[in-house]
């Protein structure tokens, strides 16, 4: 409590009235600072852990996940989730999925070891993508995983070493196709219109030396549109249903991958991501109805995989960070720096994320750019948008972060910072360090007539 | 650092060339800012005026005068002693 | 007179007047001539010069609102505002790009007492430009044949099946006509570039175009019909003069599209008649357009009757409607004194 009278400050701001200007109370403003995360002040998580600094609540992860596992099971008997590793693969992040019931999804040798690590069964590992090298492979097979065909490639070798290991690996082939969106995905997989993916479960079945236990597709990214999924399910079904009639063989589970569009907004579109993306609710519609009026009729409803990472942890991550300066550009555009950039925050290449401050503001904005503090052009959070006046050493929260960008950031000019997790009693745990030049340095080494110079 | 002596300025913050016919907008601080200048006083004065009815340091008040008289100059809403 | 007639206050968007103007005057001068209520008009506008906004006989009190870009949470906490201190009983959005969001606050805005009557998500998303081709299947209506493309080296396959000119158009907005593949891709470039992907190529229907706007009642009734022919047309495209006309094979196809769709609230159906008398469907508008002020000339009061609706009033169909009735649009230059600038300006109310 201050005795002074005197009032907050916020710097002056004179802004040319015309009439295509986004009015203020338009535009893309926000019209509330955050300033707590799950009960944290983020003052005070910015004093004890630093800025830049990655925050995840365990609340909303452990919330969106029994959301959308509801949106599944109350229109579908079977239904498994498999945490895609490649989304965020955080131990303490992937536990949280696995404690739910999930499986695990991963697309190397690197994450397959870590989802061991973590203790996940090895029945309960999907393995997919297109680089699973011999070693990956023998692995898994000895574990009982569920290896994801990519190519025939892989296929020849997999029926090599099934011969000399002398188990039956458990497989699926991953199918592309085309369900009506921009772009097919034909990079992956075996394609469906033109019957690769029919030729590859013929030779899977004749060889007699692997289980045929699933069915794979993945038909895209942040995809917007729920009936391009029931495409794709009654596709995968109709395949089933034509291995059912030929081999009398009953393919055990779909997995329809995931790809489900988070609340994010796509850099370009008009309207925002929380308007427009479809809920887990309307995914499930789609898929689920396909599934059930398909043609596929075995004595048991296969069981429906889902790999969806993106839209169960986009929002449950914010990055806060700090306001380094602010500039004028030589149009007399106002910009920001931010102390976190794209070396951290790979997502604001195609997203416009949410920036809010994290302190109370006014009605006056100004058209402001939000730069990363790197030394790099290609440093941009946000182009152009509507800020309030901030200042410098501002505290500000970057919204739906959780997804990709702890797993694709870079160590790059600059150490990357701490990850913390808030519990669910509102604790918070750090769940990764942040880097020391000893952990880069430790890696590299000079040989001996590099080691002086004058 | 004079403004053109036609430029109206109402209390609410709307402010009108009607030489140029444009009109703008200015916040609380910056209307603060902008009528001192009009009384012709001098950056001292205004920073010190500011740093008593606000919360904030006289360096940041400073830099931040500077900023708001150079955009008043590419709205070309100054007067200079040549026109 | 007009004692026993209810109050209503409705909200209006679209108050602008460029060279593509928006319908909110036309539906505001329908409002005011209604026989089965009185109004008082409350102005809902996105930008300061927007004309509507300082026609104090036409709007009794204008707020600015979001962009649409916003998003709803923004729109909704502005109309929650306005509602506090107008009180109002119906909103007629009339933008396009808004439309969307007024769809998916519909049932928010009716439990604060706000009433609406828009077309239902699934009509307003199958009549896209986009999906036209598919809307035509589904509904046995006539379409020119057309395509999306995402490059545009994928419009040299069309050239075998379309006959040059075809028509280039944008996901939203824009169409431009190209004779030839160089032409296509010059226009390719500059509506991508504006409104991205994907783009348009539509067979070009040769003929004469004719308008029509009307009413659904959401049940397959048609409440009203009058249908248009273009008489003056700027270069951009818009009427700037037109007349009614009595087109009995419009008017069907507009009752059969009704039916068929159960389309909900205002519409114009733009029409071309080809050389052999076939009427082809070129785009839906799912709000009234700018010169809806002509069917209440004719005898139709489509604003009235979109309220009567959306109150749940019982709204029997109009009976035809006077054919020979012509708009000719005037732009007239208002004076306005500044201080109104600056209040719309700073405070968002005037």
């Amino acid at each position: 409590m201050t005795m002074t009278s005197k009032k907050t400050y916020e710097r002056p701001v004179i802004k040319k009235l015309e009439n295509n200007m986004p009015n203020k109370f338009g535009t893309r403003t926000i019209f509330e600072p955050i300033s707590h995360l799950e009960g944290q002040a983020v003052n005070d998580l910015i004093a004890k852990y630093g800025s830049p600094l990655f925050v995840i609540s365990e609340r909303k992860i452990r919330k969106n996940f029994r959301k959308a596992r509801q949106a599944f099971e109350t229109r579908y008997p079977r239904v498994q989730f498999a945490w895609s590793y490649k989304t965020n693969y955080l131990d303490a992040v992937c536990n949280i999925y696995h404690q739910e019931g999930s499986w695990a999804e991963v697309v190397s040798g690197f994450e397959y070891d870590k989802a061991i690590r973590n203790g996940v069964q090895g029945n309960k590992i999907i393995f997919n993508g297109p680089d699973k090298s011999e070693t990956d492979l023998r692995k898994a097979i000895t574990n009982h995983s569920l290896i994801h065909i990519d190519h025939l490639d892989e296929l020849y070798m997999l029926q090599d070493i099934a011969r000399n290991l002398n188990i039956r690996p458990k497989v699926a082939i991953r199918v592309n196709m085309d369900t009506g969106v921009y772009p097919t995905w034909d990079r992956f997989g075996f394609n469906y219109e033109n019957g690769q993916a029919w030729d590859a479960l013929n030779k899977i079945l004749f060889s007699g030396m692997m289980d045929l236990v699933g069915l794979h597709t993945h038909i895209g990214t942040f995809m917007l549109s729920p009936s391009a999924y029931a495409v794709a399910a009654s596709k995968l079904a109709h395949l089933a249903q034509s291995v059912l009639t030929k081999y009398n063989h009953e393919i055990k589970y779909i997995d329809m991958g995931g790809g489900f569009a988070s609340q994010n907004t796509l850099k370009g579109s008009y309207l925002p991501g929380s308007d427009i993306s479809p809920s887990f609710d309307d995914f499930a519609e789609a898929i689920t109805t396909a599934l059930m009026n398909s043609d596929y009729r075995p004595k048991n409803p296969p069981l429906l995989i889902l790999e969806t990472g993106r839209a169960l942890i986009d929002d449950a991550a914010w990055l806060v960070s700090t306001v380094l300066a602010n500039k004028r550009l030589s149009d007399g555009r106002r910009s920001t720096i931010l102390n976190a950039g794209v070396n951290i925050l790979f997502t604001a290449f195609w997203y416009d994320h949410k920036i809010t401050p994290a302190q109370p503001f006014t009605s006056y904005t100004e058209d402001t750019a939000i730069y990363g503090p790197l030394c790099m052009n290609i440093d941009v959070l946000r182009e152009s948008v509507t800020m309030p006046l901030l200042n410098k050493d501002d505290h500000m929260v970057i919204h739906h972060v959780g997804a990709y960008n702890m797993t694709q950031w870079m160590q790059f000019i600059t150490l990357r910072p701490k990850v913390v997790l808030i519990d669910e009693q509102n604790k918070v745990h750090v769940i990764r360090n942040n880097e020391s030049i000893d952990n880069i340095r430790s890696l590299e080494h000079v040989p001996d007539h590099l080691l002086n110079f004058e | 650092m004079k403004i053109k002596s036609n430029i109206a300025v109402s209390d609410n913050g709307f402010v009108f060339n009607p030489a140029s016919g444009e009109s703008f907008m200015v916040n609380p601080v910056g209307l603060g800012m902008l009528n001192m200048m009009r009384k012709g006083q001098s950056q001292e004065q205004i920073v010190a005026a500011i740093q008593e009815d606000y919360r904030a340091e006289a360096m940041t008040i400073e830099r931040d005068l500077l900023d708001f008289v150079e955009m008043m100059r590419q709205y070309r809403l100054l007067q200079y002693d040549d026109e | 007179m007009t004692t026993n007639k209810p109050l209503f206050t409705i909200g209006v968007t679209g108050l602008n007047a460029i060279d593509s103007p928006g319908p909110g005057v036309a539906v505001i001068r329908g409002l005011r001539e209604a026989a089965s209520f009185n109004c008082r008009i409350i102005g809902l506008s996105y930008e300061s010069l927007e004309p509507g906004i300082y026609m104090h006989d036409i709007v009794d009190k204008t707020y600015q609102i979001p962009y649409p870009s916003a998003g709803t949470e923004v729109l909704m906490s502005r109309l929650e505002y306005i509602h506090e201190k107008e009180k109002l009983d119906v909103i007629i959005p009339n933008f396009d790009a808004e439309l969307y969001s007024f769809i998916k606050l519909e049932s928010r805005l009716l439990s604060m007492g706000i009433h609406t009557f828009l077309p239902r998500m699934d009509q307003f998303e199958e009549r896209h430009k986009v999906n036209l081709n598919d809307f035509g299947k589904k509904y046995q209506i006539k379409v020119p044949r057309s395509k999306a493309i995402y490059n545009v080296n994928e419009a040299q396959q069309l050239e075998k099946d379309y006959d040059w000119p075809l028509v280039v158009k944008g996901k939203y907005y824009d169409a431009i006509l190209a004779y030839n593949f160089d032409q296509l891709r010059a226009a390719y470039n500059k509506i991508s570039a504006k409104w991205g992907l994907p783009i348009i190529i539509q067979e070009f229907i040769h003929g004469t175009e004719y308008n029509v706007t009307g009413l659904g009642d959401g049940q397959g009734n048609t409440i009203a019909a009058v249908p248009m022919r273009k008489q003056y047309i700027t270069d951009k495209g818009k009427a700037w003069g037109g007349i009614s006309i009595a087109d009995s094979q419009a008017l069907a196809l507009t009752d059969h599209f009704l039916k068929s769709t159960q389309w909900r609230g205002g519409f114009e159906l733009e029409l071309m008649k080809d050389k052999n008398g076939d009427y082809y469907l070129l785009e839906i508008n799912p709000r009234m357009p700018a010169w809806i002020y002509l069917a209440v000339g004719a005898g139709q009061n489509i604003p009235e009757a979109l309220v009567r609706l959306a109150m749940g009033w019982p709204c029997p169909a109009f009976n035809g409607y006077k054919v020979g009735k012509m708009f000719v649009r005037y732009a007239w230059d208002m004076i306005v004194d500044i201080a109104e600038f600056e209040q719309i300006s700073t405070t968002g109310e005037l």
